[in-house]
């Protein structure tokens, strides 16, 4: 049975149950993901599932509530629906309940790559070889993952879709001297993943930030790779530009302020373009289609993720961000694009620790550092979004536009909107790079930026 | 779906052994939980989740696989064991040292957690009443924003292997919190009931009966507001008094998972990272002050990082990782374990049937000093006592930290003065745990039920006992 079968029939079982007047949304999700982790060089986990899962969320005589479950057959649907009718009759009421999504057709996406949804263990292996090889010797960790998801949506009003998607990524660092460099690459394409590439990549950060120099406490212009920026990029999603957060006035973000840079055009962009398959399905949790959505044109903020819940809120319309969770945390974008400056060439001599499109970018600072990555980074004031967090996989002081030295991690409290604000950005780079996700299925693409300054809090003395 | 599932268990784990594999593990695991959240007096979201299916591991050669199905057939189960052996045979592709696994004492066996009232049992209206008189009480006591959460998760798995475990658990865990936002000019501050992520722990209902979430309410919702015109914490070193819950936090970052024995080893290295300890010095690493005594133990009744056995079939049992300030066990699996040279292990879990097992914590925290809380501020002459964690980062090696706490109070000349708005602290784990010279004998166990690790990601259940303590010397009031 189809998955958009499986949801009418979810439906349909909701009827019976509840009767004619039952508001229902019915999610029917299947994921095939497989991901192939190497540590020490050798890969030491390697894992796949393939899971249906079915999610109901229903509303009746004004009360609310959903469930879901992993068993597809009549016994198990029949559960899904019984427990939730009895959930919703014992809720308290739902006043804020935000209706259901009308019979709406989806925006026309890229088709995704068929190779990528039936990948093996062993092209993902072959991958992981060539990363480990190409890092010449050094010890390496990592992974390769491919992911296939098919879904179904239908509910009560009418609204009934389906779509695919499939993506691949790899993530791995080599190690050197007590120093690790990063290379990383998301795509919609298991052939664009080259683990020779990648590895060779990592391998050089590594090999130039050993004998790392310890730098006090202060402000620094900084010069921040992709990776860097797509965790900005992710935090901005997250507590900026999340429609609950904004309706309960926790978020920065002021609709028509030109809150930053004008160099800053930020958008949205779960579903693709030309030539390049869609990165997310095209429909949301409550069936509103997916489209492309400009948060920030020429640093003015124009618009905000809502959901259902958010955006009757905040009196305006769903942008199709709802999550299964987003009623609790508030919808937020999961692909992120930040439109990169203007191609600027470069030559194709050593690499060095300079990914390629922060080149140009690192040759017009005077003095500063060139930071690859940010970890383990937190919230300590959500409405200004004061960010604590320690850069990682390799930094490097830059004088007179050359690399001069490896410097040692750093912590650092940084507002990262004011570091984004008006007149702070000195340039970004021509070449916007797709990261896959660290943790929870998001995938921003980002160039490198060159900043003012970035607030550096603390190095390894504390 | 009823009765034990041992038998679709042992035709994974026999299929992967027909197709390969030396050594072949499988779980079936039912979990049903339930999550209710309220804002501002009235029910937000409610959800249930059931999930079944089960979770093959096979060793072929140096090299596993896995493979996860959410179907118990006879045949689904079948084609899972000889699917993660096919999968172990790929990883050879690029294979490591030979992985030996210490013993477990594999034997059969049944456990369950102490459970008085059935979370599950408990009617969504008590549920949804909680909550709405929770957040509705810090709502008329001045809360611009009140939230409550309540949480359930009810696990039964049947785990077998070809070393001959058969295995049966049933794990009731619930719990839940409110939370009390004031809004100012520019900013938020919040105050949180019993923790900063609520109270959870293997127990039942009566949890939750005992969290007094409505009583608390009013009082969040008044610090909250009192927060925001109290002065900043200031700026500088200073003596630092922690409360028990962000004792909690401090131990979960700074020692539970630097003494995960995959993070030491490297294989955690791309993700969470590694370990800034060396297995060269176990038994003789200086990690804190004598006072400094952490164990890790799963048998601790009701809390949140307990179980009978682990996901490898090792069974629960209570061993030292700190003892009198020096480093001396680790949190290990099988495979780990013998990598290392150790002869336990023990520390394995994996977060639902469609996930790997691998090293988690269990209950990892301080066993208690001789001192009160009263006695630690009343012995300190200038200091800052600070509590219930607002924010949290460590590097990938678990020594630079830098925590911030929703509320803190200045101490003078043995009392406790004024409020602070805004606490922080950072500080590098070993040289914070060895200035800490006063520790108090108040041991409470806090559940953290959102430890995140693992490539897919996965969510694990951990248990901190912890007390309040001093440490000298700490810079405080890092601000952007």
């Amino acid at each position: 049975m189809s998955e958009l079968a499986l949801a009418g029939r979810v439906v349909e079982l909701v009827r019976s149950a509840a009767g004619p007047g039952a508001e229902a949304e019915v999610v029917v999700w299947h994921a095939a993901e497989a991901l192939t982790r190497f540590a020490n060089s050798a890969i030491h986990q390697n894992v796949a599932d393939a899971t249906t899962t079915v999610r109901l969320r229903l509303h009746l005589d004004g009360r609310t509530a959903s469930g879901s479950t992993t068993r597809t057959d009549t016994d198990g649907l029949q559960a899904l629906v019984e427990r939730t009718v009895s959930a919703a009759r014992l809720s308290p009421p739902d006043v804020s309940w935000p209706g259901l999504t009308p019979p709406t057709p989806l925006n026309p996406g890229e088709e995704l790559d068929e190779a990528t949804a039936r990948a093996t263990p062993q092209e993902r292996a072959v991958r992981v070889r060539d990363f480990v090889a190409a890092a010449g010797g050094l010890e390496t960790a990592g992974f390769c993952r491919t992911n296939y998801a098919s879904a179904a949506f239908a509910n009560t009003a009418g609204q009934a879709v389906e779509g695919r998607f499939a993506e691949a990524a790899m993530d791995g660092i080599g190690r050197f001297g007590g120093a690790d460099g990063v290379a990383r690459l998301a795509s919609g394409r298991l052939a664009d993943i080259d683990g020779a590439v990648l590895g060779a990549r990592a391998a050089a950060k590594a090999r130039a930030g050993g004998q790392p120099i310890e730098l006090p406490p202060g402000r620094y212009e900084v010069v921040l790779e992709p990776d860097a920026v797509a965790d900005i990029l992710a935090n901005l999603a997250m507590f900026g530009f999340n429609g609950k957060s904004f309706a309960q006035r926790q978020s920065f973000a002021e609709l028509g302020a030109q809150q930053f840079d004008s160099a800053v055009t930020l958008l949205d962009d779960p579903i693709g373009g030309p030539g390049e398959p869609a990165p997310e399905l095209p429909f949301d949790a409550e069936g509103t289609p997916r489209a492309s959505l400009t948060l920030v044109a020429d640093g003015t903020t124009v618009a905000i993720t809502h959901d259902r819940s958010s955006a009757a809120e905040a009196g305006g319309v769903s942008t199709g961000h709802a999550s299964p969770s987003s009623r609790e945390w508030g919808p937020f974008g999961t692909h992120l694009r930040l439109a990169p400056g203007p191609a600027v060439p470069v030559s194709d001599a050593a690499v060095g620790p300079t990914a390629e499109s922060s080149r140009a970018l690192v040759a017009s600072m005077r003095r500063g550092l060139l930071i690859t990555d940010f970890w383990y980074t937190r919230v300590l004031d959500q409405k200004s979004l004061v960010i604590t967090g320690l850069t990682r996989n390799g930094v490097w002081l830059v004088e007179n536009g050359e690399v001069t030295a490896a410097v040692g991690n750093m912590r650092f409290t940084q507002s990262y909107p004011q570091a984004l604000g008006p007149g702070a950005v000195l340039g970004i780079g021509g070449e916007a790079i797709m990261l896959p996700d660290r943790w929870s299925g998001v995938r921003h693409t980002a160039p490198a930026v060159h900043l003012s300054s970035w607030n550096l809090t603390g190095n390894a003395s504390g | 779906m009823s009765g034990n599932h041992f038998d679709e268990a042992c035709t994974a784990v026999q299929a992967a052994l027909d197709t390969g594999a030396r050594y072949a593990d499988a779980r079936v695991m039912l979990r049903r939980s339930e999550s209710m959240s309220a804002r501002d007096g009235d029910i937000e979201d409610m959800s249930s989740v059931e999930s079944a299916g089960i979770g093959v591991r096979a060793l072929v050669g140096s090299s596993w696989g896995f493979y996860a199905v959410p179907d118990l057939s006879d045949s689904a189960a079948r084609a899972a064991g000889r699917r993660a052996a096919q999968i172990a045979a790929a990883s050879a592709m690029v294979p490591g040292p030979a992985i030996d696994l210490v013993p477990t004492g594999a034997g059969e066996a049944d456990w369950a957690s102490p459970c008085e009232i059935d979370p599950l049992s408990v009617s969504q209206s008590t549920k949804g009443d909680l909550l709405v008189a929770a957040t509705g009480a810090a709502k008329a006591a001045g809360a611009d924003l009140a939230q409550g959460l309540l949480q359930v998760w009810d696990t039964q798995k049947w785990f077998a292997s070809s070393d001959g475990h058969r295995i049966g658990q049933h794990i009731r865990e619930c719990g839940g919190g409110v939370w009390a936002s004031a809004f100012g000019d520019g900013e938020i501050q919040r105050r949180s009931w019993p923790s900063h992520r609520g109270q959870y722990g293997t127990r039942g209902w009566e949890l939750v009966d005992g969290l007094a979430l409505v009583e608390n309410a009013p009082r969040m919702a008044e610090e909250a507001r009192q927060l925001l015109t109290a002065p900043l914490c200031p700026s500088g070193e200073t003596t630092l008094v922690l409360g028990d819950e962000q004792l909690a936090l401090q131990i979960h970052e700074s020692v539970g998972h630097a003494i995960e024995l995959d993070r030491i080893l490297g294989w955690e290295a791309a993700f969470a990272g590694t370990s800034w300890l060396d297995l060269d010095q176990l038994g003789t690493l200086r990690y804190g002050s004598d006072l400094m005594n952490i164990t890790i133990d799963p048998t601790i009744p009701g809390a949140l990082g307990s179980f009978g056995y682990d996901d490898e079939g090792t069974p629960a049992v209570k061993r030292d990782a700190v003892r009198n300030g020096r480093w001396v066990g680790v949190l290990a699996g099988r495979d780990s374990a013998a990598v290392a040279g150790l002869d336990y292990a023990g520390s394995v879990r994996a977060d639902g049937w469609a996930r790997l097992p691998m090293v988690r914590m269990t209950n990892v925290g301080l066993e208690p000093g001789p001192h009160t809380l009263d006695e630690i501020i009343a012995a300190t002459d200038d200091g800052v006592f600070m509590d219930i964690n607002r924010s949290w980062s460590i590097d990938d090696r678990r020594l630079n930290f830098q925590f911030g706490c929703e509320i803190g109070y200045e101490i003078k000349n043995g009392k406790r003065g004024r409020m602070l708005r805004n606490p922080t602290y950072t500080g590098i784990g070993p040289k914070f745990w060895q200035s800490m010279d006063m520790l108090s004998s108040e041991i409470v166990s806090w559940g953290t039920p959102n430890c995140g690790k693992g490539q897919p990601a996965q969510i694990g259940h951990t248990g901190h006992p912890a007390a309040p303590a001093r440490f000298t010397n700490v810079r405080v009031g890092v601000r952007g």
